[in-house]
């Protein structure tokens, strides 16, 4: 950076420099405002300050000079003078740049700088750290998480003793928001998957000469697993972010706050009922995609195998065994605890932001359906097993 | 001089119900206008209308001699850099630190390096009483006064002329409103800012306000505070010369008008 050594244009930085035997000689015209605050501290930055003993600075050419404008000066002044400058001002300083100083001096008890980061530097080391934070953090989470449950359970429990304080009125709402309004996009996605089922397992067994078995693999498939697991799914993306939204926005507005200062436990108001009716929901919505995914099947198998309906009936009948349809329906109250608990807890440990409302509410998404995948996993060994 | 913010024959209609029928509002430079009204009386959404959050079913904004209600959001542009407004609530970003939250408007704004915007942004905050160490703190973390200094720093980001307040002392206590109405007329006098506040304060009112807008039968009556509390209106009346009010006035004309 080279000093400019005679008049430089002040029409556009509105900083005139000038040396002289005097030393430094800074004339400074025009609008000093916000709207210039770039191009003035770009100007002032290429004032080269170094080895000048006397800077004069005239400010009577200033036509308007804001607070920014004067930090902007501000700043310059205390760059030279720690540069070794003497500041001379040929004109009075203007008000604005004394109440910059006056406001930065006040109480100045000298800004808090940002204490030094200590600890090992070598990447190793940042790694073992990050790796030591994560585990604890799991650790505190699980730990949470199970005291959550626990709570919600008592809560639960306590309230069977007193069904009025189930709050029924909420519990059916839940049971409409999740089940009811669910039911359209269920159904379509049980239908689309026996489609799938039907046309892969067609395509494969019909040149083996094995068409029937497209009958047991559809039906098996939506009642046993893929019915449950994909209502599951649907309604942890719907139903869990919901919950997770829904008690997240009321922590931040201080509702649960209020509800704990007016004595109601936010565990039996908010908690236990999204739960309770998601529980009751999700079975019922497993039945209906059970029912369409079964119907897909037999449309398929009408077009795709020309296979007569009786046909297809008979051998539904014969494929399914008694427990079929219990393996898959008792799994859905298991994932709907697992959903609802997910969407409220991460709901409940919003606190602050915005942005921890957003991060939780995927949090919470993610986690559901990570647990019903999981679940559904050592169920089907657990079935195995027990040879159902 | 053009005024500030000029309101001519405003109508605001929702449905079957009418906020504001033909209102009228003018704020002169340098000064504090405090408008004033009923709950329910249409204050919020007066401001707004004026700050162009919501299109009047008829009648003109101005500010700055310029009509908001015809302009595109692109040429509303620099007239919303040259102003400042402090909600409520605050409204501050809660995601964001307060050195943060200043630094928002002067990075949509500003072309400024990093130092340059954390110095600015600093200034601000102390220039309204805040902390240092109140800069690196969460909006969760502010005390409720704190989070009304912090706005209004927001609110001071590009050095705007004119600034808006909406209730700023409401919900804190007589002692931090007090301290507030200091730094309001503070601030008024050392950057020569034209204020708005709507308020329902009547210390504030008597302590801050020059002249003083009230919303009565959706139309507003505006004077000088000291003309206004003579007002023949009965909800005037009835505000200025309650119980509440009548200690504070015999207050200030015991003082002489020497506040």
């Amino acid at each position: 950076m080279s000093a400019p050594d005679s008049n430089t244009s002040a029409v556009t930085s509105a900083v005139g420099v000038r040396r002289s035997a005097r030393g430094l000689e800074l004339a400074l015209t025009g609008e000093w405002s916000v709207r210039e605050a770039a191009s003035l501290e770009a100007a002032l930055a290429a004032v080269d300050v170094a080895s000048v003993p006397v800077i004069h600075i005239a400010t009577a050419g200033i036509a308007a000079l804001d607070l920014s404008g004067a930090w902007v000066l501000r700043a310059f002044v205390q760059r030279a003078r720690r540069a070794g400058a003497e500041i001379v001002f040929t004109d009075t300083p203007p008000d604005a740049l004394r109440l910059v100083e006056e406001t930065l001096a006040a109480g100045a008890a000298a800004p808090a700088a940002p204490a030094p980061r200590t600890g090992p530097e070598e990447p190793g080391g940042r790694a073992l750290i990050a790796i030591g934070r994560y585990a604890v953090r799991t650790g505190h989470d699980l730990l949470s998480g199970s005291a959550f449950f626990g709570h919600a359970l008592v809560t639960f429990g306590a309230s069977l003793v007193h069904p009025r304080r189930l709050r029924p009125t909420s519990v059916v709402r839940h049971v409409y928001d999740t089940g009811i309004t669910a039911m359209p996009i269920v159904a379509l996605i049980a239908f689309l998957i026996s489609v799938i089922i039907a046309y892969m397992s067609a395509q494969q067994l019909r040149g083996l000469g094995a068409d029937i078995y497209v009958v047991d693999l559809v039906a098996i498939g939506v009642l046993r697993e893929l019915g449950v697991l994909l209502t599951a799914v649907i309604v942890a993306g719907r139903s869990g972010s919901a919950f997770a939204a829904e008690l997240g926005s009321m922590k931040l507005n201080q509702e649960v706050d209020a509800l704990i200062a007016t004595g109601v436990d936010p565990y039996e108001m908010l908690v236990v009922p999204r739960v309770l009716g998601l529980v009751i929901a999700l079975p019922l919505l497993t039945i209906i995609a059970d029912l369409i995914g079964l119907s897909g099947g037999a449309l398929l198998c009408r077009y795709l195998l020309d296979m007569p309906l009786t046909q297809y009936i008979n051998r539904v009948n014969y494929a399914l065994s008694p427990t079929t349809f219990w393996v898959g329906i008792f799994k859905a109250p298991v994932f709907a605890l697992l959903i609802a608990m997910a969407g409220c807890y991460r709901g409940m440990q919003v606190r602050g932001s915005a942005r921890e409302l957003g991060h939780l509410v995927t949090v919470a998404v993610v986690q559901a359906i990570f647990l019903v995948i999981l679940v559904d996993a050592l169920f089907a060994m657990l079935f195995m097993r027990m040879d159902i | 001089m053009a005024p500030v913010v000029e309101v001519r024959g405003l109508v605001n209609r929702f449905g079957r119900q009418v906020v504001h029928d033909g209102l009228d509002m003018r704020v002169e430079a340098d000064e504090v206008f405090g408008i004033v009204g009923g709950s329910g009386s249409g204050k919020s959404v007066l401001l707004r209308t004026i700050l162009g959050l919501q299109r009047p079913s008829a009648g003109t904004v101005l500010i700055h001699g310029k009509d908001i209600t015809r302009l595109s959001e692109a040429e509303l542009r620099p007239i919303k850099a040259g102003y400042g407004v402090a909600f409520q609530a605050g409204a501050l970003y809660s995601g964001l630190t307060v050195l943060q939250n200043v630094q928002l408007p002067m990075i949509e704004y500003l072309a400024l390096p990093a130092d340059a915007l954390e110095g600015l942004a600093r200034l601000k905050i102390r220039l309204v009483g805040l902390p240092e160490e109140a800069a690196g703190k969460y909006p969760a973390e502010l005390s409720g006064g704190m989070v009304k200094r912090a706005a209004v720093a927001r609110a001071l980001a590009l050095d705007p002329a004119l600034l808006f307040l909406d209730e700023p002392t409401s919900g804190l206590d007589p002692v931090s409103a007090a301290a507030f109405d200091d730094l309001v007329l503070y601030l008024q006098q050392h950057l020569r800012l034209t204020i708005v506040m709507i308020t329902h304060d009547l210390d504030s009112i008597f302590r801050t306000c020059n002249r003083v807008g009230v919303i009565v039968d959706k139309r507003m009556e505006s004077d000088s505070l000291e003309r206004i509390v003579e007002h023949p209106n009965p909800w005037i009346q009835a505000y200025f010369h309650g119980e509440r009010a009548r200690a504070r006035l015999a207050a200030i004309e015991g003082a002489g008008h020497g506040a």
